[in-house]
């Protein structure tokens, strides 16, 4: 393994070894301005968690529920491009250190092209692309320039995948496994569903890969909950929504500092 | 007895095991969807080979649509077409009013078979959701049909009919609030629902197996149509012509045409107020590949994937995709694709309900002046054939305000168009869409 990669294996490692999962958390690019979105990025870092996730806005984010829309809204409109998003990226893991991957649509990387996409993320220092809507049929390109660049390749599983097709998965993937909590988008919820705890036995019998499990996690008991069974806990929506919520800028920065602080103390009660 | 109506395609040949129609297609789903989706192709498969499946279709297409319907030969219309012979496929008389049932009763079926309970679709003119919520009511099934915030305030008789029938209508607030956005929700309601609901995907796109199965379901238009014309005039058609939004009704009527290479196939893509203005739909003319709703296939986008929002009069062409079966057909050369204009297509839904006293939705009306420019290009020994997909009842409030018939505009009438007050009502409608 080598590349930007190993910076993410190894962060993922130490919380293992720490005997504690992993606080990976999300926020789109470019929202609410694209240096309002690396300010964020950096106080979730500094609150405390261990991977971020950089949403790459879209038109059409089929597998988003209205908090995540409404970010990603207010990103396209503000004129976000994927250079912002490279930007983003590299900000963000220059001043921290810490790991950062993208995580979009497939449409945006088919248009700008694999190549050049895969290249610029790398050279960004970005450690890979979490790609919900690309199938394990359809990435065989994706994965060798993704490899050639030293980018991770995260796959998401989900409470329907039968046993066979989570096999195929994880032999596909690198990184780790981003396991669905539930059938359904991005957006908070009152309960975590107990598929969450089977989807990842079922994912740790085909593959050593970490398995962090996301949706509908937003609080410190949801993240402990969680932290009890899977290697890390992906927040998105919960951070998205304490910034729109938020009376100006600065409140909506020490809100998601303050919640990953919260989530990163859950993540450690298991 | 071999089926009748239920005629799949016998080649078989596309598309392939990936369900790619050359580069076009394929699957491009979250993974929650991939167990559903590949459930939908099992169980169609299996279906289409049950002589069972075939029958109960045959007998709800004859019984219940009223199938095969007519073939009719519009002289008076053909006249502003240089004299050339135009036949119209009657999809307008269909039960429901227009192609979509062929479609929905073949899916409805299938649900069933899998014992789904609930069905989901999507609509832009409310013609599938109208088809959809008739298939829930006769077969007992939920119903919820997502339809754009935009398209229920213009097709409002479709969205009443649908209530009337027992379904729940959902207007969606999100995006350009029209057809595209109608089908993001229903995928968000699938992948939280998926266990008991089908998704009753209403055109010729989406991932595989639906562009394949959607257009086996209506290839009986074309399959009846070649037939009919061959015994009404002995020959087969210089060109089959329809609109084209998703694609459904243009995949039904020329796909039995296909090995005819002297038909020429051609579609009729909305130009809205023009491609030059950047407010149209005309995606084979002026999109770029792209995936979009699960599939590969020509796209309207800007340089870096987003998609970009589309415009038309007609809500059910007012889609920024096409059908990966079409897009081959581009490629291909076998099919052609024009853009045709908002005010084009409102004149020829007049000109045909004033020549011949049929009232055509503005979704066909695309084909029909699509025919009328054909026509003059091929002379007075042309022959012609259009899908009427559907019928103009639910377009009346818009066609309405565009030539000013209501007692308000004065009773202007149609013939003394007024074109400024008119086009001032329909861009109020479309300023609330962008």
């Amino acid at each position: 393994m080598s590349g930007n990669i190993r910076l993410l294996s190894d962060t993922l490692a130490r919380a293992r070894s720490e005997d504690r999962a992993a606080l990976v958390a999300y926020l789109p690019a470019g929202f609410p301005t694209v240096d309002g979105g690396i300010e964020a990025i950096k106080a979730v870092f500094d609150g405390g968690a261990d991977v971020v996730e950089v949403g790459l806005p879209h038109s059409d984010p089929v597998l988003d529920g209205p908090v995540i829309q409404t970010a990603d809204d207010i990103a396209l409109r503000g004129g976000v491009r994927i250079a912002d998003v490279m930007r983003t990226v590299r900000e963000a893991t220059r001043a921290t250190g810490k790991p950062v991957l993208v995580m979009t649509y497939w449409n945006p990387i088919d248009r700008y092209g694999i190549e050049r996409f895969t290249a610029e993320l790398a050279e960004a220092g970005g450690a890979g692309c979490i790609l919900p809507d690309l199938p394990v049929q359809e990435s065989a390109v994706w994965r060798e320039h993704a490899e050639k660049h030293g980018l991770a390749t995260v796959f998401v599983v989900a409470p329907s995948s039968r046993d066979e097709r989570l096999a195929e998965i994880t032999a596909a993937g690198s990184g780790f496994v981003y396991a669905a909590s539930l059938m359904g988008v991005t957006g908070t919820r009152e309960s975590v569903g107990a598929q969450a705890q089977d989807l990842v036995g079922r994912t740790r019998a085909t593959t050593e890969l970490p398995v962090c499990v996301g949706l509908g996690v937003s609080n410190a008991e949801q993240a402990a909950e969680v932290a009890g069974f899977a290697d890390g806990v992906i927040v998105g929506s919960a951070f998205v929504k304490r910034l729109l919520d938020a009376d100006d800028h600065a409140a909506g920065i020490a809100a998601v500092r303050a919640l990953a602080g919260e989530l990163a103390e859950g993540v450690r009660k298991r | 007895m071999p089926s009748q109506y239920f005629v799949p395609d016998p080649e078989g040949h596309v598309p392939n095991a990936a369900g790619y129609f050359g580069d076009f297609g394929g699957k491009f789903i979250p993974e929650a969807l991939v167990a559903a989706v590949d459930e939908v192709a099992v169980e169609y498969d299996k279906a289409k080979s049950d002589p069972a499946f075939a029958a109960e279709l045959d007998e709800l297409l004859v019984h219940y649509t009223g199938r095969p319907s007519a073939l009719t030969e519009v002289p008076r219309f053909a006249e502003h077409a240089g004299g050339a012979r135009i036949f119209l496929k009657r999809e307008d008389l269909n039960h429901t009013g227009s192609h979509k049932i062929n479609n929905v009763l073949g899916q409805a079926l299938l649900t069933r078979r899998m014992g789904k309970t609930r069905v989901i679709a999507e609509t832009g003119a409310g013609q599938h959701g109208v088809a959809t919520a008739t298939a829930c009511a006769l077969f007992g099934l939920d119903c919820t049909i997502y339809m754009g915030e935009i398209d229920t305030r213009r097709q409002a008789l479709n969205v009443a009919r649908m209530r009337m029938l027992g379904a729940e209508v959902v207007p969606v607030k999100s995006g350009s609030r029209t057809l595209k956005d109608a089908i993001n929700e229903a995928f968000r309601d699938w992948v939280a629902n998926v266990d008991h609901t089908h998704y009753l995907f209403g055109t010729v796109a989406g991932p595989h197996p639906f562009p394949a199965m959607v257009r086996d379901f209506h290839r009986v238009i074309g399959v009846e149509a070649r037939r009919q014309i061959l015994e009404r005039t002995g020959r087969l058609p210089d060109a089959a012509v329809a609109c084209v939004g998703g694609g459904s009704n243009a995949i039904g009527l020329f796909h039995a045409f296909i090995p005819d290479e002297g038909v020429r196939l051609v579609g009729c893509e909305p130009a809205g107020h023009g491609v030059e203005t950047g407010e149209h739909a005309a995606t084979l003319t002026a999109g770029e590949p792209g995936i979009l709703h699960g599939s590969r296939s020509y796209v309207l986008q800007d340089d870096e994937g987003q998609i970009t929002e589309p415009y038309s009069i007609s809500a059910g062409l007012d889609y920024p995709g096409i059908g990966p079966e079409h897009s081959y057909l581009k490629d291909t050369g076998r099919g052609e694709y024009r853009a045709v204009t908002d005010d084009a297509a409102m004149q020829a839904l007049r000109l045909l309900s004033r020549t011949e006293g049929i009232i055509p939705a503005i979704e066909s009306a695309h084909a029909l002046a699509g025919a009328l420019e054909l026509g003059k290009e091929l002379g007075k020994d042309g022959l012609i054939l259009v899908n009427l997909s559907g019928r103009g009842d639910k377009d009346m409030d818009t066609a309405a305000r565009y030539f000013g018939l209501y007692d308000a505009d004065g009773g202007a009438g149609t013939d003394a168009v007024v074109e400024a007050d008119a086009a001032g009502e329909v861009a109020e409608i479309e300023g609330d869409a962008k």
